[in-house]
């Protein structure tokens, strides 16, 4: 949509879409794929994966989890009302002032962005505390931290960044909301406010979120060119150690989103060089990934072709950044479209396919059948080559000064490229197709024999999430596995022990109930977001009142678990046991 | 009886995780204070953004500090005592001294609204300059986490009247309850010492 706009707004032609319609359609869909889309997606992610790689039963706090994606669909759904009622933010994704402050923004716009980041920034946040605390406490017996499956790191690597960055984003979105409702001064024009402290505050959480969503990705990377080299991950210790640096470094470089504050050369030289350091780590891995291929029996499935495109699109994308880490380059660069080539570069080669390969990669686990393989690389060249045409043109445009967020332009130089990055488009609209193919054949075929999962380990896979069966039974491991060495379960195929135990004693497995408090809460947060965004204030301590009295009400109910018995258990798991058995014998 | 076996031994099985309630509300606290943390940053950067408005010197007075302080401090030490008979299972003396502590958390959160709105009958509102914008937020986020506490401790108290012993579960909530308290007072004595003190000399 963005691109057809420019492409027809030429010269005397306004476009079809009138200016405000298009502030509020890129601030939406800023918001939308980076809170909404890729947050979402991880957290799935993690949800279904982690706890199977490290052998635990569940998260370390189910309610808790339950509470935290309610409260993200609360939030969503409040962005979608703003649809329908009222208007979304003009401000872009970060909702800078003092555009956004009601002076220059008096409409509902910004109270449904900062409503919609708060509420789903609790959800966030509590996921974080619940994946580290998992990861910390809730690991198999043997699995010492040098053992724990690269994908788990990068989660646990997330999870602490989510935990140290978040809340500095609920403070600088509180503060802007502040100012909004009660005429405070933080960051208005008048009365001693500043400006520029937003811009370090939502950076200093901008910055590590966008680790937040791309470490993951690396860890998706990290499980698939193993699995289909048909090797061990070269340098696992070198790759938890390169997540690691890079968790630490996304700390210390937000200042260079605005090189152009005015902070002096030495901040400048300071953030350029931190900026440019982070390089180095994620050099390491891309070797890594690199010689883990090198010499392995690399099966081409398209999980492959997703892994394959995202090195290199990605590594052109991690150039085009030290371009901009020089801070003399980017008094040029910045804010042109140049800038947006590169984040697109990055969040699309790296965080879109990183998402995209795990979602073949662990279907089969989640769902029982594996998904269209020719859909899938269908789609990968349809995105891999649409990318490339939609946006190298913007690396020129940018260079030939073409600022973002332009509804309108003059110049006939830039007409052309913008043809071509319209073209670009289309084919990724045509590779998003594609997926949706894929999804609807996987569906409408998942019945077939060669698309069922009865192994449960369709890959030849190595870590624990493939010693269970597809999809896993609700609490994971029967017999909670013992780790003897890094890619534990490849470790037990290879030596002929069953993961499983299949047969052993069988004991009653303690489970969390459903509950209903999660949705309750989720809901009256809904509420309380819709009041505020509107200013009506008893509805607003309606929601609020409900949200407290919610998580009272649940921390009174004694009735919160129960036991499977050992017989359910062991009528599980000689049902599956029976299955691999079948298999074997055909 | 053989149902009853079985529980147990299960119990038994997940002796290996310990409950990781009072961990995970650790590291949430963690999160709390980069809140406050980025609140006494932004206070800094604003702290002397006066816009022509009221200085420390001019608003802050002594007295009712020194009785807020004296007020949550104690209040630490008789949450300690509650902690001390939860332990040794004296329900109503946990609920006793849970009560001391709700009134003088009470008694600070009535002091500072006090001052709070004689600040704003006086004309030094939150709206007035940077500098009390940044003033207000600071101290009223963290008079809003000790009302949270007050309602916290009040449910607990409800929670085990007419029990007559502590399961693992509750004592997790007062555990973190504890902390959430002690953790409270620390960032009172940094608002105390870098707002107030620091504002004033």
């Amino acid at each position: 949509m963005m691109r057809t706009q420019l492409a027809l707004a030429y010269a005397g032609n306004p476009g079809y879409l009138p200016p405000h319609h298009y502030d509020q359609i890129f601030s939406a869909h800023g918001t939308i794929m980076i809170f909404f889309l890729a947050m979402a997606f991880m957290t799935g992610l993690f949800n279904f994966i982690v706890p199977l790689q490290i052998g635990a039963r569940d998260v370390a706090f189910p309610f808790l989890n339950n509470l935290s994606f309610w409260m993200t669909a609360a939030a969503f759904i409040l962005v979608n009302v703003s649809l329908f009622i009222g208007e979304f933010s003009q401000c872009g994704w970060l909702a800078y002032p003092p555009l956004s402050e009601t002076q220059f923004s008096p409409g509902v716009g910004v109270d449904y962005y900062i409503w919609a980041i708060q509420i789903s920034g609790v959800g966030t946040l509590l996921t974080g505390v619940n994946f580290f605390v998992t990861i910390v406490k809730m690991r198999a017996p043997g699995m010492s931290w040098m053992k724990v499956p690269v994908f788990t790191w990068t989660a646990f690597c997330s999870s602490i960044l989510i935990m140290v960055s978040f809340p500095v984003l609920t403070v600088a979105v509180a503060l802007l909301g502040l100012d909004r409702y009660f005429g405070m001064h933080f960051f208005t024009n008048d009365g001693g406010g500043n400006q520029m402290m937003y811009l370090n505050l939502i950076w200093a959480w901008g910055h590590p979120e966008v680790y937040i969503l791309v470490i993951p990705a690396f860890g998706v990377f990290s499980e698939v060119v193993p699995a289909f080299s048909g090797k061990p991950l070269f340098g696992y210790n070198t790759m938890v150690y390169a997540t690691c640096s890079i968790m630490v470094l996304s700390f210390l470089v937000w200042a260079h989103h605005f090189f152009t504050m005015g902070a002096g050369p030495d901040v400048n030289a300071f953030f350029g060089i931190a900026t440019m350091i982070i390089s180095i780590p994620t050099g390491v891995k891309l070797f890594n990934w690199l010689f883990t291929m090198y010499k392995g029996r690399i099966r081409f499935h398209a999980c492959m072709y997703w892994a394959v495109g995202f090195m290199v699109t990605f590594t052109i994308g991690g150039m085009t950044g030290v371009m901009m880490a020089i801070p003399g380059s980017d008094f040029v660069l910045h804010n042109s479209l140049f800038l947006i080539a590169h984040f697109h570069n990055v969040i699309i080669g790296g965080v879109y396919f990183g998402y995209i390969c795990g979602m073949n990669f662990w279907a089969p686990k989640v769902l029982g059948f594996k998904l269209n393989e020719a859909w899938s690389k269908r789609a990968f060249w349809f995105w891999l080559v649409g990318f490339y045409f939609a946006f190298m043109p913007l690396y020129v445009l940018g260079f030939e000064g073409m600022t973002r967020r332009m509804n309108h332009y003059d110049n006939p130089a830039w007409y052309p490229w913008m043809l071509v990055a319209e073209v670009g488009a289309v084919l990724i609209l045509l590779g998003i197709v594609c997926q949706l193919v894929q999804l609807y054949v996987s569906i409408r075929d998942c019945n077939l024999p060669e698309n069922r999962d009865v192994s449960g380990d369709p890959w030849n896979g190595r870590t624990l999430e493939w010693s269970t069966s597809s999809p896993p039974p609700v609490y994971n491991f029967a017999i909670v596995p013992h780790v003897h060495s890094i890619d534990a379960f490849m470790h037990d195929k290879e030596n002929g022990i069953d993961t499983r135990q299949a047969g052993a004693q069988y004991e009653a497995i303690h489970m969390p109930k459903n509950t209903v408090a999660g949705i309750a809460a989720g809901l009256f947060a809904l509420i309380f977001g819709f009041a505020a965004v509107w200013y009506i204030w008893w509805l607003a301590v309606v929601g609020l009142v409900g949200v407290i009295a919610t998580v009272i009400a649940r921390s009174a109910n004694k009735d919160v678990d129960f036991y499977i018995p050992a017989e359910e258990v062991a009528r599980i798991e000689n049902e599956h046991t029976r299955k691999l058995m079948a298999q074997a014998a055909e | 009886m053989a149902h009853d076996t079985t529980v147990q031994t299960a119990g038994h099985d997940e002796h290996h995780h310990e409950s990781p309630v009072v961990f995970g509300f650790w590291v949430y606290l963690m999160t709390d204070c980069i809140i406050f943390g980025s609140l006494f940053a932004v206070f800094a950067v604003l702290r002397n953004q006066f816009n022509g408005g009221p200085t420390p010197h001019e608003l802050f007075e002594f007295g009712g500090l020194g009785l807020e302080t004296a007020l949550l401090l104690v209040s630490s030490i008789t949450y300690g005592f509650g902690m001390i008979a939860a332990h040794k299972n004296q329900i109503s003396q946990v609920i006793l001294w849970l009560g001391v502590t709700f009134l003088l958390g009470l008694g600070f959160v009535g002091l500072e609204v006090r001052e709070f709105a004689h600040m704003i009958a006086e004309g030094a509102g939150p709206d007035r300059s940077a500098f009390l914008s940044a003033f207000f937020t600071l101290v009223s986020t963290h008079g809003l986490h000790v009302s949270c506490g007050l309602i916290w401790i009040l449910t607990l108290m409800v929670q085990l009247m007419g029990t007559t012993e502590i399961p693992e579960r509750m004592m997790n909530k007062l555990t973190c309850l504890s902390l959430f308290w002690h953790f409270l007072d620390i960032v009172w004595i940094c608002v105390f010492s870098y707002v107030y003190l620091a504002g004033m000399i």
